[in-house]
C-alpha cells in the first residue's frame, strides 16, 4: 500500500486512489486549513490557506525535502510523499496568510451571520496572530444586495476564494457571478441586471466559507450557535438530498445540505433550501377534529383514535372490499406500513392505493449551458417526481396487496359506490387533490383524511387527523435510486398535531411508543423487497436497499402475508 | 572594443523598413527557406545549440523549451508569441514590431516549422497601435505573397497568424494569463503544472515565446550557430545551472541618462559601459543612485555595483532577481528612493491579477505603507515590515501561482537591503514627499 507520511506520522492510502495533500492529512488527522478548495469545484490553488512542506522519501529511507512552500490543494501525494504542516515555517506562512485576508476585513464578527461557523474566524483562532500590524485605512466596498433574491453580498467580507464564482460556472453552469476590478479592489458581482437566481444558488451561501455571501431569508434570524441540528431528507423531490435541519424553539431556521456520496452529493436545490415554510403556515391543520353525524365535534385526540378505529373495523366489518386506503407518496415507510398492515389484517380485501404522484416537467439537470441547455454526464438533478417516497410506498403496497391501485382508479371505486369507506393520506404541501376529484368524496359513508394543510378533502372529511411535517418525525424515504435514508425529528408538531407515525401506530393498535428505528427492523425482517432495513440504522448516509443488510435484528410483530 | 554591428536593429529605421518588398531586398525570408529545407528536428537542434535563451524575461532556453512538447502528438500545437511588453522601461519589442515586423514573422514561421505548429497567435499589448497596423499590414503582405496561408512558401503546409490585441494589463504578459486571455477570459495565471508545453492555449500543446526571441530565431537560421555563439558570454564554469549568455541583446535604456534609447550590444555589457558610453551618461552632471537592471521586477543596482555584466548571471550576483527584458532605468541622485519604490509597489498593487492572497494583499499592503510613509508618518518598524512582506510573496518562496509577486517583491526587498540609511533619514526627517492622502488609491 502506498505510504504517505504525514507530520512524522505514515498513513496508508489506496493503491490507486487519486488524493492531494489535504486529503491525505486528513487520513492521518491532520487539519490542513483551506478556502479556496473544495472537493466538488476544480483546483484553484489561489488563497494559500493551505501551505505546506513537501518531500519525498527514497527507498533507502532517506527524505528530501523541496525547499519552498506547496499548496497543499494543488500537490497530489504518491508513495512516499513527506508532508509537513507543523513546522515554524508553514506556521509562520499560515500567519502570513491570514494576516493578509484580515487586512482589509472589517471584523464585523458581532454583526456578522456567519459568526459561529466561520473559517475566518476559526483558522484565525487556530492559526492566526491574534492582533493587527495595519495601520492605513481598510479598503471599503460596497454591499451588493442586488445579487441575487435569495443571496446577498457583504463585499468587504469576502477572502475572494472564488468558490462562489466556480459553483456558478462548475455546477449549476449559469455563470451569473464573476470578479470585478483587479488586485485589493476585486469584488464578486453579477453581470448588471442578470442576478444570481439560478435553482442551485443558495448553496454559494453554504460555499462561502465567510460572511460575505448571507441568505436573506436566514439573515439575522439566528446566532448559528443557538441552532439545534438534525441529519434529515429533503421531501421535495426525489432525488432526495440529505440536509441538515437547523432549529430553535421548535422553529426550523434553514435547511442546508449535507454531504453524501450516496445521494445527491454537495448541495441541495433552492426548491428544497426555501421550500419548508410551510410547516409553520397558517393552513396548517394544527389540531384533530372528529365531526359525528349528530353534528357534535371534538378536537380530543383520545375521543377520536378510538372512534375512527371503530368505525373503521365496523366497516370493514360490513363489507370489506368497500374499505379502502390512499397512501401517500409524502409517506414514510414506516406509516405506510403501519397503514397498509393494520388494514390488511383487519381484511385482506381492503383496498389500497398509492396517493397522486405530483411531477412537473422533466428532469431538472445541472451544468446548463449558456442557452440553458443541459450538459452531458449531469452532477446534480432536480427530479421531476416531486415526493420523496413513491418507491417505498409502492413497495409497501406491492408487498401488501402485490398490487397498486392508482389514485384514479381509486376515486372512480368510490364514484360507482364500490367503496364508501376511505381512509386519505395527504401530506404534499403544494396540493394533492382537485375541487372535482375532493367532490366525489361527498359520496362516502365515512372519510378520514390525515393531512398537513388543509385542502379540499378536509372538509368532506369526518375524521381529520393533523399529521407531522417531515421536520416534525422520524422515519424513512426511499430515493429514486432505491436509497433509504432515515428523516429525523427535529421539532416537535405545532400545538395539537401529532407525527403521522404515532398517529397509525395508536389507531393500528399497537402497544408501547412508536420507534422508527424498531419498526424499520421489524419491516426488514417482514417485506423482503425492504430487506435492507433491517439494519435498522440506517447511518448517516442511508442504505442501499441493494446492499445485503449486515445485522440480522431479532422479528417482532406477527406474520402477515401478501393477499 | 570595436563597435557592435546591430543585427536585430539593423533595418530599423530604413525607409519603408516594414514592407515585405525591402524585406525581401534585404535578404528576408531566406532563413525560412533555409528551414524548410531541414526537418522540424534538425531547426530545432540548431537553435538549441545556438545556446538562445528567450528575451521575454525568464531567459528559458529556447530550444530546450520546444522539447518539452509531446513527441508524436496528433492534434493541433500552437505557438503565442508574447508580446505585451508591459515591463516597466521595456519598448524594444514596439520597436522591432512597428520598424521590422516581418524579421518576427520569419522567425515566428520558422519556429512553427521547428515545433509543428500550424497556427501562431500573436499576442499584442492594446497600447501599441502602430505596431498593430504595421503587423496587420505585413501578415497581410506574407497571405498575398503565399508566405502564409495553406500552401506556406510553397510547402504544401498550412500556416496562419492571428494578430490579437489585450486590453492592457501586465498580468497578460505571464505566459498562461496570456494563454487565458487568449481564450477570451480573464487573464489569471494558471497553476502548473501542467505546463503550457503540456496543456496551453485552448488545452492543447503551446509554445510561449517573446518577440524578439523570434528575431534572434530568424538570426540563427540566417548566420548560424556559430556567428550567435560568437556573441556574448559562455557559461560560467563554477556555476553548473548557467547556460550562457549568447547572442546579441536590445537594452532598453531611459531614465536619467543622456540618451536614452534602444542599444543592441553583446550580452554582457555592463551596466557602466551602457549608461556612460552609449547613453552620454547622467544630466547635468548628476550621478547615479541606483539603476534598474531590467525591467523594475528586477529590484535595483545600487551606484557601486555598475560593473556588473547585464547578462543572465550578472544582476543575480548583487541580489537582483535577474536580467528581466534587459530595460535599464537609471534613476539620479535627486530623486527619492522612497518616492521611487512608491513608484514601483503602486504599479505592482495595481497590476496584481487578485488571485493570491499574499500578493494581492502583501503588494496593497506594501504600498499603503509607502503612501503613509511620503506623508511623513513613516516609522523604521515599517522598514522591517515591508522587508517582511516582501520576503512573504512569490513563487520563490512558494506563497504565489506566478512571479508577479516575485518581481513585485524583489525592487522592495533590494531598496531597503541597499539603501536603508536613506529610508531611515527621510523618515527621521519627518519630510514629506506626497500629498496623497493616506489611503487614498
Ligand atoms: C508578471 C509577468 C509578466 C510578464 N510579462 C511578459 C511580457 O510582457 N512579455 C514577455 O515576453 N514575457 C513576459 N513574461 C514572461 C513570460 O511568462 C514568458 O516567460 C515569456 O513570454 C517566454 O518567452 P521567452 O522564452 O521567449 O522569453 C512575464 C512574466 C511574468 C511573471
Ligand atoms: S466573515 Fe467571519 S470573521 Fe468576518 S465578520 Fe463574519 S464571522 Fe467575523
Ligand atoms: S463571496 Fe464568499 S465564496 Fe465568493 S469569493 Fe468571496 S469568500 Fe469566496
Ligand atoms: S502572484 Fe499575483 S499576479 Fe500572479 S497569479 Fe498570484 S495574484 Fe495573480
Ligand atoms: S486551499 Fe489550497 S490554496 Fe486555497
Amino acid at each position: 500500500m502506498p505510504t504517505v507520511i504525514v507530520n512524522d506520522k505514515p498513513v496508508e492510502i489506496g493503491a490507486d486512489e487519486k488524493l492531494n495533500c489535504v486529503q491525505a492529512a486528513q487520513r492521518a488527522g491532520v487539519e490542513i486549513p483551506t478556502y479556496c478548495w473544495h472537493p466538488a469545484l476544480s483546483v484553484v490553488a489561489s488563497c494559500r490557506m493551505c501551505l505546506i512542506e513537501m518531500g519525498d522519501k527514497k527507498p533507502d529511507g532517506t527524505i528530501a525535502m523541496q525547499p519552498k512552500l506547496f499548496p497543499a490543494c494543488q500537490t497530489p501525494v504518491k508513495d512516499g510523499t513527506v508532508i509537513v504542516s507543523n513546522s515554524e515555517k508553514v506556521k509562520q506562512a499560515q500567519k502570513g496568510t491570514l494576516e493578509y485576508l484580515l487586512l482589509n476585513h472589517p471584523l464585523d464578527c458581532p454583526v456578522c451571520d456567519q459568526a459561529g461557523e466561520c473559517f475566518l474566524q476559526d483558522y484565525s483562532y487556530r492559526y492566526g496572530r491574534g492582533y493587527t500590524r495595519l495601520q492605513e485605512p481598510k479598503t471599503l466596498k460596497p454591499d451588493k444586495d442586488y445579487i441575487g433574491d435569495q443571496i446577498t453580498l457583504f463585499t468587504d467580507r469576502c477572502v475572494m476564494c472564488t468558490r462562489c464564482v466556480r459553483f456558478t460556472r462548475e455546477i449549476s453552469g449559469t455563470a451569473e457571478l464573476q470578479v470585478i476590478n483587479r488586485g485589493s479592489h476585486e469584488e464578486i458581482d453579477i453581470f448588471p441586471g442578470e442576478p444570481c437566481n439560478n435553482k442551485l444558488a443558495g448553496n454559494v451561501v453554504d460555499l462561502c466559507p465567510v460572511g460575505a455571501l448571507c441568505s436573506k431569508d436566514f439573515l439575522y434570524k439566528q446566532r448559528v450557535w443557538w441552532l439545534q441540528t438534525k441529519s434529515s431528507t429533503c421531501p421535495d423531490c426525489s432525488t432526495g438530498c440529505s440536509i441538515r435541519v437547523d432549529q430553535t424553539g421548535d422553529v426550523v431556521k434553514r435547511l442546508r445540505p449535507r454531504h453524501n456520496p450516496k445521494a445527491q452529493g454537495h448541495f441541495m436545490c433552492d426548491d428544497g433550501r426555501f421550500g419548508w415554510k410551510y410547516i409553520h403556515g397558517p393552513d396548517r391543520l394544527t389540531q384533530p377534529e372528529m365531526r359525528s353525524p349528530q353534528g357534535a365535534k371534538s378536537h380530543d385526540w383520545d375521543a377520536i383514535q378510538p372512534a375512527l378505529r371503530a368505525a373503521l373495523e365496523g366497516a370493514v366489518t360490513r363489507k370489506a372490499s368497500a374499505v379502502a386506503a390512499v397512501l401517500s407518496p409524502w409517506m414514510t415507510v414506516e406509516e405506510a406500513y403501519l397503514l397498509a398492515k393494520w388494514l390488511k389484517r383487519l381484511s385482506p380485501q381492503t383496498r389500497l392505493a398509492l396517493g397522486p404522484v405530483r411531477k412537473e416537467g422533466g428532469d431538472d439537470c445541472y451544468p446548463k449551458d449558456v442557452r440553458g441547455k443541459a450538459l452531458p454526464n449531469p452532477k446534480f438533478t432536480i427530479r421531476h417526481e416531486k415526493c420523496p417516497n413513491r418507491k417505498g410506498v409502492e413497495l409497501i403496497l406491492q408487498h401488501f396487496q402485490g398490487s397498486v391501485i392508482p389514485f384514479d382508479t381509486l376515486l372512480s371505486e368510490v364514484e360507482s359506490n364500490q367503496v364508501d369507506t376511505l381512509f386519505l393520506t395527504g401530506g404534499d404541501p403544494k396540493g394533492w387533490i382537485t375541487e372535482s376529484q375532493a367532490a366525489v368524496l361527498g359520496k362516502l359513508k365515512m372519510l378520514a383524511v390525515l393531512d398537513l394543510l388543509k385542502s379540499p378533502a378536509t372538509p368532506k372529511a369526518h375524521y381529520v387527523l393533523a399529521g407531522g411535517s417531515f421536520a416534525e418525525k422520524d422515519g424513512t424515504f426511499i430515493n429514486h435510486a432505491g436509497l433509504a435514508q432515515a428523516i429525523v425529528k427535529a421539532i416537535r408538531s405545532p400545538e395539537n398535531a401529532r407525527p403521522d407515525g404515532r398517529i397509525l401506530w395508536e389507531l393500528s393498535g399497537r402497544r408501547g411508543l412508536f420507534h422508527a428505528t424498531n419498526l424499520r427492523r421489524e419491516i426488514g425482517q417482514e417485506v423482503p423487497s425492504l430487506a435492507a432495513l433491517s439494519v435498522g440504522d440506517l447511518g448517516e448516509h442511508g442504505v442501499l436497499l441493494t446492499e445485503r443488510p449486515t445485522v440480522a435484528a431479532p422479528v417482532r410483530g406477527e406474520k402477515v402475508t401478501a393477499s | 572594443m570595436p563597435k557592435f554591428e546591430p543585427v536585430l536593429l539593423a533595418r530599423v529605421g530604413k525607409p519603408d523598413s516594414q514592407k515585405l518588398e525591402t524585406y525581401r531586398r534585404d535578404g528576408g525570408y531566406e532563413a525560412l527557406k533555409k528551414a524548410l529545407a531541414m526537418s522540424p528536428e534538425e531547426v530545432t537542434n540548431v537553435v538549441k545549440d545556438s545556446g538562445l535563451r528567450g528575451r521575454g524575461g525568464a531567459g528559458f532556453p529556447t530550444g530546450l523549451k520546444w522539447t518539452f512538447l509531446p513527441k508524436n502528438h496528433t492534434g493541433p500545437i500552437y505557438l503565442a508569441i508574447n508580446a505585451d511588453e508591459s515591463e516597466p522601461g521595456t519598448f524594444n519589442n514596439r520597436i522591432l514590431m512597428e520598424d521590422d515586423p516581418h524579421q518576427i514573422l520569419e522567425g515566428i514561421a520558422i519556429s512553427c516549422h521547428a515545433i509543428k505548429s500550424e497556427r501562431a497567435y500573436l499576442y499584442l499589448r492594446f497600447e501599441y497601435g502602430k505596431s498593430y497596423r504595421n503587423l496587420q499590414a505585413a501578415i497581410d503582405e506574407c497571405y498575398a505573397a503565399g508566405i502564409l496561408g495553406n500552401n506556406s512558401m510553397g510547402s504544401g503546409k498550412k500556416l496562419d497568424i492571428f494578430l490579437h490585441r489585450g486590453a492592457g494589463a501586465y498580468i497578460c504578459g505571464e505566459e498562461t494569463g496570456l494563454i487565458e486571455s487568449l481564450e477570451g477570459k480573464r487573464a489569471w495565471p494558471r497553476i502548473k503544472p501542467p505546463f503550457p508545453a503540456i496543456e496551453g492555449l485552448f488545452r492543447k500543446p503551446t509554445i510561449v515565446n517573446n518577440i524578439e526571441t523570434m528575431a534572434c530565431v530568424t538570426h540563427i537560421l540566417n548566420r548560424g550557430v556559430e556567428w550567435f555563439k560568437s556573441i556574448g558570454v559562455p557559461p560560467d564554469p563554477k556555476n553548473p545551472r548557467d547556460a550562457g549568455s549568447y547572442g546579441p541583446k536590445l537594452y532598453c535604456l531611459s531614465g536619467h541618462v543622456n540618451k536614452p534609447g534602444c542599444y543592441e550590444l553583446p550580452l554582457g555589457v555592463t551596466a557602466r559601459e551602457l549608461i556612460f558610453e552609449h547613453g552620454g551618461g547622467i544630466p547635468h552632471g548628476r550621478k547615479v543612485k541606483a539603476v534598474v537592471p531590467g525591467g523594475i521586477s528586477m529590484g535595483f543596482l545600487s551606484a557601486d555595483e555598475l560593473d556588473i555584466p547585464l547578462d543572465f548571471n550578472g544582476p543575480g550576483k548583487v541580489g537582483c532577481l535577474g536580467l528581466g527584458t534587459a530595460a535599464v532605468v537609471v534613476v539620479d541622485d535627486s530623486i527619492s528612493i522612497v518616492d521611487v519604490l512608491y513608484n514601483c509597489c503602486r504599479f505592482f498593487s495595481h497590476e496584481s491579477c487578485g488571485q493570491c492572497t499574499p500578493c494581492r494583499e502583501g503588494t496593497a499592503w506594501m504600498t499603503k505603507i509607502l503612501e503613509r510613509m511620503r506623508s511623513g508618518h513613516g516609522t523604521t518598524r515599517d522598514l522591517d515590515l515591508l522587508a517582511e512582506v516582501s520576503g512573504s510573496i512569490g513563487i520563490i518562496p512558494g506563497t504565489t501561482i506566478c512571479g508577479l509577486s516575485d518581481g513585485a517583491a524583489w525592487p522592495v526587498k533590494n531598496a531597503i537591503k541597499k539603501f536603508r540609511p536613506e529610508f531611515e533619514e527621510y523618515i527621521a526627517s519627518g519630510k514629506k514627499t506626497a500629498r496623497v492622502p493616506v489611503g487614498a488609491h
